[in-house]
């Protein structure tokens, strides 16, 4: 399209005002490259129509700022997240125009891995690299992307291959990948390459107004602060140095051939959201009255174990269970890497009221499942509160003598019933027939939730009712009265 | 035929960064710094067209990295009904 007057694109700002006072101009060092590129990016997005869908994704680096220009959607992302930030958007709003804007630190090193990724899955976005062969932002330090021999901050001798390696080539790199429809490489160097930019630009722009898919356009730009030299040799050193290294062309270009293609939005329904979560597939217990939820004090407990013993599932299931009764609930696990083995435990935090922070220091109830946990946790326990030993394995007593402590010989109880895994269903059981803080029957009908293995549900429901049952006989009845919920 | 005035550069004096760019790109050279080497109120000496020989290519208007400093009048039309070429007539 011819124009008549060649003037600042509309999809600009009218006024820049980051400064403030008198100036009103870009950040930029003069002779700057970015100032081409942002012009021929608000130019083809004006001359599109496409300025109320454009986002435009600002990098760390010198453009950090293009939010103060481009008079369009922005985000500022991360450092080298650009291409991640874009998938967020475009997959959430497909109707947007995305464009990545990135400098070659935040490209080609600290995002490295965002970029290869966002093109191998063939985002709909446009990303342009402004390759300086330096960071420039940052006063002049060596990039991924400096040439051999190239002298900069920290590389006063030049860089050389056996130190720091080859330069980074991204446009050929994108270019072996199956996804991207369109990988070009120009510079801003002299009239003809910018205008060669101008059209690169224009197409990447359009292949995803298109929905053709990734377009990568790597533009050679001029850096005269950080390469310590003046405009007109800065370009000249785009032609004579950088350019055989890095060669301008286009490495693919299917904008022709490939097909539209258009990613819906990811949404689900609530009866997805119930059957993702096997919610609803038992029956629902009753809330408790407004009398329970106002007396509830806030309660905190630690679960430990070896891995296997269950302690972190039994964590979760008291959590849901409380949850049933409008409750708030939270639970974080502590554990190693291990699947298997290993020590492992879990904190839960149960109140009426909102939960600041879901670490538990002290603890009101402590349950030890093995010694170590035992020898590590027993003086955390608050004065006053529950300790629940594993007597099966714990062979030892509390050296604590203010707190109430039930040994109950939770391993044994389990095996008998044929599911030594069950031990924290019993343990569960007897917590809750001891103190009778929730109802036991709502533990029944959660429990079966926890589970991986559905089909041993029953067992486990037994479990629970093992662990009551042993209360029950051996507490309950040698005690006058059944005692309070502990504070 | 309508009527033309010659393509004209307008440099927007406290945007230039005097960074040489267009001065380096522009084929009949009509671009220079200010006669009077004065400074901008960004402290640079800002660059001028020389009034007569620009041909409207644009060259310095994508050479410049300043969104809005410099501005290129390619033919500046009397009648308003006359198709664009994008040629700036002789």
């Amino acid at each position: 399209m011819a124009k008549d007057i060649l003037q600042k694109p509309g999809a600009f700002f009218d006024q820049f005002d980051r400064k403030g006072g008198a100036q009103k101009t870009t950040h930029y060092c003069p002779g700057c490259g970015h100032g081409n590129a942002h012009k021929l990016i608000a130019e083809a997005i004006d001359d599109m129509g496409l300025q109320d869908r454009a986002v435009f994704v600002s990098p760390v680096g010198c453009s950090v700022f293009a939010y103060y220009y481009f008079d369009m959607g922005n985000i500022q992302a991360a450092h080298g997240r650009a291409p991640a930030v874009g998938t967020g958007v475009k997959r959430t709003r497909p109707n947007s125009i995305v464009i990545s804007y990135q400098g070659d630190g935040d490209l080609a090193s600290i995002g490295s891995a965002e970029i290869l990724h966002a093109a191998n899955r063939g985002e709909q976005m446009a990303v342009f690299f402004i390759n300086n062969a330096i960071y420039g932002m940052t006063g002049g330090q060596m990039a991924a992307t400096s040439l051999i021999g190239q002298k900069t901050t920290t590389s006063p001798y030049g860089r050389t291959v056996e130190n720091e390696g080859y330069p980074m080539q991204m446009a050929e790199i994108m270019a072996t990948l199956r996804a991207p429809v369109f990988v070009q490489r120009c510079h801003l160097a002299d009239s003809k390459g910018i205008m060669d930019t101008r059209k690169a630009v224009r197409k990447a722009i359009k292949n995803q107004a298109e929905g053709k898919g990734f377009s990568f356009v790597e533009i050679l730009s001029p850096c005269p602060t950080g390469w310590k030299m003046s405009t007109h040799d800065a370009c000249e050193y785009i032609k004579t140095n950088m350019l055989p290294i890095f060669p301008a062309k286009v490495f693919k270009d299917e904008s022709e051939t490939r097909e539209p293609f258009f990613r819906e939005i990811p949404t689900l329904t609530d009866e997805q959201v119930i059957k993702a979560l096997e919610l609803g597939m038992l029956g629902e217990p009753q809330p408790r009255d407004e009398k329970f939820l106002k007396n509830f004090t806030t309660m905190k407990y630690k679960f430990a174990g070896f891995g296997g013993q269950g302690v972190l599932t039994a964590g979760v299931i008291l959590a849901a269970t409380a949850m049933q009764e409008n409750l708030q609930v939270s639970w974080i696990p502590s554990y190693g890497p291990e699947m298997r083995g290993g020590t492992a435990n879990c904190s839960v935090v149960l109140s009426k009221d909102p939960i600041g922070s879901p670490l538990v220091v002290k603890p009101d109830v402590l349950a030890v499942m093995n010694d170590p946990s035992l020898d590590t946790f027993e003086n955390d326990l608050k004065p006053g509160g529950l300790l629940i030993v594993n007597s099966s394995i714990i062979a030892r007593k509390t050296k604590r003598t203010d707190i109430d402590t039930l040994y109950i010989p939770l391993t044994d109880i389990a095996s008998k019933m044929g599911l030594t895994a069950a031990a924290n269903m019993v343990l569960l059981g007897a917590y809750l027939e001891y103190t009778k803080l929730l109802p036991l029957e709502h533990l029944k009908l959660i429990a079966p939730r926890g589970l991986k293995r559905k089909e041993l549900a029953d067992k486990n429901v037994e479990a629970v009712e093992a662990g009551a049952k042993w209360v029950r006989e051996n507490i309950t009845a040698k005690k006058t009265k059944a005692p309070a919920p502990v504070a | 035929m309508a009527e033309y005035t010659q393509p004209r550069v307008e440099i927007v004096p406290n945007l230039c960064k005097a960074c040489q760019r267009c001065v380096d790109v522009c084929k009949p050279g009509v671009i220079e710094t200010n006669l009077e080497n004065a400074f901008n109120e960004l402290g640079y000496q800002w660059l001028v067209y020389k009034g007569e020989g620009c041909t409207g290519c644009g060259a310095c208007f994508y050479a410049c990295p300043e969104p809005g400093a410099i501005i290129v009048f390619k033919r500046t039309k009397a009648e308003e009904d006359v198709a664009g070429n994008g040629k700036a007539p002789k």
